[in-house]
């Protein structure tokens, strides 16, 4: 099946998000190869630059309200949990707009995918500051720079109750494709962060490049290794940027647990 | 005794007056009268002071009248604070282990249960056999409705019934009237849960906010019986994102809110419009603005109900009078919202959501579950311009590929900004609307009252229905309830309007919203308003409009 659609791609020339869609791509090829019928994926859209990603997939889609993407694909899956449910946020989105969703969402396990284009600012709205621009962020909104300091969305998801959480960068490519794919895979709210430069407004390409390292030997299942690895970059501080799988573990979803036929 | 009877049940909140009057409304319901229950409550668990109020009728009233025939008085404060409306030769029943009264029925209902061995709740029995034996209502039909309704220890609830009821002697005998037959007692919110349900609802999503709670809790309840599904999520944000999410997946769904939850689900019903996904909302209104009164009726919300959307939003705007409307309207709404892929707005108050009434179970027989206009064929488009705006249906999951689209699209849901296709796609939708116009001219939209040449006519909101018809009665008045608000029935309103010289709306705010709205038809209207919470009197309208020397 061809995925992409025929629309013309009004990103930036040379922005990430090029990456996320292709990485989906060949991600999502090779899981059909593995048996997932494309025609089963529904994938919803917030609104920024992430979000037009809509229109490049040929996919069953829904382009959502701006921050409540993931509140609209929880109602899609409790209708057709047969569907696999994907959300590509983004960062104003997601942890501005719609956090309540996020967190609710992690807090019950609903068997949907989370990919937060996390480019640190409000972009298409030419330049903000989000949750997590960092402190002093020279915005549009804010010329002197913006007096609040970020917050840790991994440790807030992971906290909720989110039973995957992951980051990944969009300057590698294997490990985006790769996490991506992990991801779908899981049984449960899985969160996936893709560290995503804006070229154009934010620049943080060389900075993630220099710092970030792949995690390995993770103990998926251990709490207190994941919120150590959580917390070494905690979007303040100038330390390493682990990209990888934090924490994986089993648990029943919150559609198996609404579906269960009552005891009584 | 009348034909016509109002009994005010009142105690503290947490002593059991709502279940009693719940009996009492069983009774009478049992014996074929019409019953209306108006239930009055504070916001809080315990103490305080609740009432009751059943009228039952030899035929259908559902209004309140100021003096009521018989007073129930589980405490002090409510012979101190209702006693005054309780006529003359009035009833009076109280507990007489807390009060003392020298007039009235009293009865040691504490005492009695005592020595019974029964827990305080029995109280209830106590009271509702203490009327049925004042009013001669025998012994065996009290004996049914307690068994119906009572499944806990239904041997001692008789025992002490069977007590009370020899102790007492008969003070009156109720009327004979003309029995009804397969009547059904239900609240507004139950009636439009049922009617909803007989219209195929799958799934319903709300926040608990007073007044519209009830309808979550109901469904929640009968989740098996109903094969329904009920969720409660984060907010009424992600209530409505949620039911829109569901929709768009292929499952009837709605959703159920106050004023303040109606609020923040605003931005979603225009993405409702804008996606083309079927979804009912009811609004419950309560007494704004913000929080208000939460367990107090206004009908301020109808500006903003019929306004709410941001862009050209259709959308249909139903009200409700009474739970056999709620019934109607909860199975109709659903119904529109699936052939018109629209948001639909079905509008209740307070008084029709928590009210008790009598609703003729021959209706359940007219309500039908319709199917959806689906797509059969290749090349699927969602937003296929139609001639009448309707796009047909396809559902993720299965052939064909569905993009459901916020901002403005093409006719296959891709994103555009194109001059031409913004201009098909809003005229797309604007036919829509015109279909919408028409499906109203066909559903007629307003019902009508009293007598067909009068020259005074009365636009009742909600809960006023009732009162209006009763009123036009006396006064030979002609009652016009728009039951479609938009798009607005204007040429059956028209039609009926024709030899009326002066025209009222009874409403419920302290601006004249409705007077507003039908002005914008050229429809002048003097609007009647109370804004007290409370709705009106027969006995406060009767007086007004003596007052206006309004004649026929």
């Amino acid at each position: 099946m061809k995925y992409q659609t025929d629309a013309k791609i009004t990103w930036c020339p040379g922005c990430s998000n090029f990456l996320i869609l292709r990485a989906f791509q060949d991600a999502l090829f090779e899981l059909e190869k593995e048996g997932q019928n494309p025609k089963e994926i529904v994938f919803l859209t917030g609104i920024g630059c992430h979000g037009k990603i809509f229109d490049y997939l040929n996919l069953n889609s829904f382009y959502a309200l701006h921050g409540r993407s993931i509140a609209t694909a929880q109602g899609i899956k409790l209708a057709n949990p047969k569907l696999k449910v994907i959300c590509f946020v983004g960062d104003g989105d997601c942890y501005n707009e719609g956090i309540e969703h996020l967190i609710f969402a992690a807090k019950r396990n609903s068997d949907i995918k989370v990919f937060v284009h996390n480019n640190r600012n409000f972009a298409l709205t030419v330049s903000q500051f989000t949750a997590v621009s960092p402190k002093g962020f020279k915005g549009s909104s804010t010329p002197k720079g913006s007096v609040e300091e970020p917050f840790n969305p991994l440790e807030l998801v992971f906290s909720a109750g989110a039973t995957f959480v992951a980051r990944t960068f969009t300057g590698n490519f294997e490990h985006l494709k790769k996490m991506i794919k992990e991801a779908i895979l899981h049984e449960g709210f899985a969160f996936l962060e893709i560290l995503q430069p804006c070229i154009t407004f934010f620049d943080l390409t060389n900075f993630f490049k220099e710092r970030v390292y792949t995690l390995e030997n993770q103990d998926f299942e251990s709490k207190e290794k994941a919120q150590e690895k959580i917390r070494e970059w905690d979007y303040k501080n100038d330390g390493k940027i682990p990209i990888g799988i934090f924490y994986k573990i089993k648990k029943p979803t919150f559609e198996q647990e609404f579906f269960k036929p009552s005891q009584s | 005794m009348q034909k016509d009877l109002s009994i005010l049940i009142g105690g503290e909140a947490g002593q059991g007056t709502r279940l009693a009057g719940n009996l009492i409304a069983n009774l009478f319901n049992k014996l074929g009268y019409f019953v209306y229950v108006y239930e009055d409550y504070q916001s809080l668990i315990r103490g305080g002071h609740n009432f009751s109020e059943i009228r039952v009728a030899g035929e259908q009233r559902e209004a309140r009248k100021k003096e009521i025939d018989v007073l129930i008085a589980f405490d002090k404060n409510t012979i101190f604070l209702r006693q005054k409306r309780l006529k003359k030769d009035g009833l009076l029943i109280f507990n007489a282990d807390r009060i003392e009264q020298k007039k009235g029925i009293g009865i040691f209902g504490d005492k009695i249960i005592k020595e019974e061995g029964g827990i305080p709740q029995m109280i209830n029995t106590v009271f509702i056999s203490a009327l049925a034996k004042a009013l001669g209502i025998s012994f065996e039909i009290l004996e049914s409705v307690l068994k119906e309704k009572i499944k806990r220890g239904i041997d001692l609830n008789l025992k002490i019934a069977k007590r009370v009821y020899e102790t007492l002697e008969t003070k009156t005998k109720v009327a004979k009237i003309r029995p009804l037959t397969n009547s059904l007692l239900l609240t507004g919110n139950e009636a439009c849960a049922l009617g909803m349900i007989r219209a195929g609802l799958e799934f319903y999503f709300a926040y608990p906010m007073t007044p519209a709670t009830s309808i979550l809790n109901f469904l929640a309840q009968k989740e098996e019986e109903l094969k329904v599904k009920t969720f409660q999520p984060e907010s009424e944000i992600a209530v409505i994102n949620m039911a829109i999410g569901s929709a768009f997946a292929g499952k009837k769904s709605a959703v159920g809110s106050s004023g303040g939850g109606f609020a923040l689900m605003v931005e979603a019903l225009s993405l409702a419009a804008q996606t083309e996904t079927p979804i009912l909302i009811v609004e419950s209104q309560r007494a704004g603005p913000s929080t208000g009164m939460p367990t107090y009726n206004l009908q301020g919300d109808l500006d903003f109900v019929l306004g709410a959307g941001h862009g050209d939003v259709t959308k249909f705007v139903l009200q409700a009078g009474n739970a056999q409307d709620a019934l109607f309207l909860g199975n109709l709404g659903l119904n529109l919202a699936w052939r018109y892929q629209t948001p639909v707005i079905l509008l209740l108050d307070k008084d029709v959501s928590e009210n008790t009434f009598s609703v003729d179970s021959k209706i359940f027989k007219s309500l039908k579950i319709e199917k959806p206009k689906l797509f059969f064929g290749k090349n699927y488009q969602r937003y296929k311009i139609t001639k009448d705006g309707i796009s047909p249906l396809a559902f993720p999951g299965s052939d064909f590929i569905v993009k459901a689209n916020s901002y403005e699209h093409d006719e296959s849901g891709i994103t555009t900004d194109d001059e031409k296709i913004v201009q098909k796609m809003q005229e797309k939708r604007k036919r829509k609307f015109e279909s919408m116009e028409k499906e109203v001219e066909k559903l007629g939209g307003i019902e009508v009252f009293g007598k067909k040449s009068a020259k005074v006519a009365i636009f009742p909101l909600g809960i006023s229905k009732g009162v209006a018809i009763e009123l036009a009665k006396e006064f030979n008045f002609k009652v016009i309830f728009p039951w479609i608000l938009k798009p607005f029935p204007e040429k059956k309103v028209k039609e009926e309007l024709k030899g009326v010289k002066k025209v009222f709306t009874l409403e419920m705010n302290a601006t004249g919203q409705l007077a507003n709205y039908l002005k914008r038809f050229g429809i002048l209207a003097k609007p009647i308003l109370k804004y007290t919470g409370r709705p009106f009197f027969i006995d406060e309208l009767r007086e007004k409009f003596k007052k206006y020397e309004i004649s026929n």
